[in-house]
């Protein structure tokens, strides 16, 4: 049966008659790679623009992030679109710790990014006080290709992350930072 | 609309408790002493003939440079049969800000006392629970107080070399 993959996303291989070998990782990173299941953590304006991304225009299920989870548990990449307030920060924080590795965070936005405009009491200032970012998107709102972008890179980090990262030392010191257990 | 004969009913009715009248644009302003400030708006409300039932909102007010008079407490009320509205004030010093509640006389007072104890520290005497309601229960200060700088603390991406300042 054919199968429709991008022939620049094939990783390298050996390739017969009716089969396709290649290391684990790679099958497993390409395997993650398209079947991203993003949960939007929408709380202003930037969750306006996510919609924007997933609607029929820029269509976000073209890359395999055809499925929005709105359960932490069954998602792998968590966007964080819009101004994140201190009282929110902890319960940011319990979703993202909800969800199964591995996952990734994308940061949308400026007010997600840094606070934004609101540099004020009430207002966390960047999302990375409380939780690990991978890709963080700049803009106020960013634009839906932006967002594609940021989507496209995190599918990058996932198609080549080496299958043992999740349990490496590495991987437990940067939760250690955050105080993620 | 509130005519002079009204507004001098009101000042009739609430006497001696009133020690200025103002007029802020279409608001009558009574400003009461702290002390009389529960006993006023009980008459304002319970009166059958001013009959301000409604309290349409409350705020603080803190204001440093008023010396003795820093905090102020600013309610509006609102009569709907008669459309009227007024407004009460009353000013107490920094180091006194035990309040009566009002949350007895009008129960929608209770997250409105409870908001305004968060932005600056009221205390208000005998409300049923007095706790913070916006901001996270962590905040150990005012943030509505003009003795903090607006920005966040936190924040150090806004150090002057960074603007070349």
């Amino acid at each position: 049966m054919a199968v429709n993959i991008d022939p620049k996303n094939t990783p390298p291989g050996y390739e017969g008659q009716g089969f396709f070998a290649t290391t684990l990782d790679k099958a497993v990173g390409l395997g993650r790679a398209n079947s991203l299941w993003p949960l939007p953590f929408a709380t202003s304006c930037c969750g306006i623009e996510f919609m924007a991304t997933m609607g029929s225009n820029y269509d976000l299920a073209r890359f395999g992030s055809e499925r929005i989870s709105f359960s932490p548990r069954q998602a792998d990449l968590l966007i964080v679109a819009g101004t994140i307030s201190k009282k929110l920060a902890p319960i940011l924080r319990q979703v993202y710790e909800q969800m199964a590795e591995p996952k990734w965070v994308i940061s949308m936005g400026a007010c997600a990014s840094s606070g934004g405009i609101f540099d004020t009491y009430s207002v966390l200032q960047g999302i990375d006080r409380v939780i690990p970012v991978d890709v963080y998107v700049p803009g106020c709102p960013p634009r839906p290709e932006q967002l594609i972008d940021a989507l496209m890179q995190v599918q990058e980090m996932a198609r080549n992350e080496r299958r043992d990262y999740r349990q490496s030392e590495r991987y437990q010191k940067r939760l250690e930072k955050y105080g993620i257990e | 609309m509130i005519t002079t004969e009204i507004k001098e009913s009101i000042q009739s009715k609430l006497g001696n408790f009133v020690i200025a009248v103002e007029q802020h644009y279409d608001f009558p302003v009574y400003i009461v002493k702290k002390a009389h400030l529960h006993e006023a708006l009980k008459t304002l409300k319970e009166d059958p003939e001013l009959n301000f039932h409604f309290l349409t909102t409350m705020c603080g007010i803190h204001s440093p440079e008023n010396e003795g008079a820093e905090f102020g407490l600013m309610y509006q009320l609102h009569n709907m049969p008669n459309n009227w509205r007024i407004r009460v004030r009353a000013f107490m010093s920094k180091n006194d800000l035990d309040v009566p509640t009002v949350s007895d006389i009008w129960p929608s007072a209770n997250w409105q006392e409870r908001q305004e104890y968060d932005f600056y520290g009221f205390n208000f005497t005998g409300h049923p629970d007095l706790r913070r309601i916006l901001n996270m229960e962590e905040m150990n200060y005012f943030p509505m107080r003009r003795e903090y700088p607006l920005e966040d603390a936190w924040r150090d991406d806004k150090e002057d070399k960074y603007f070349g300042r």
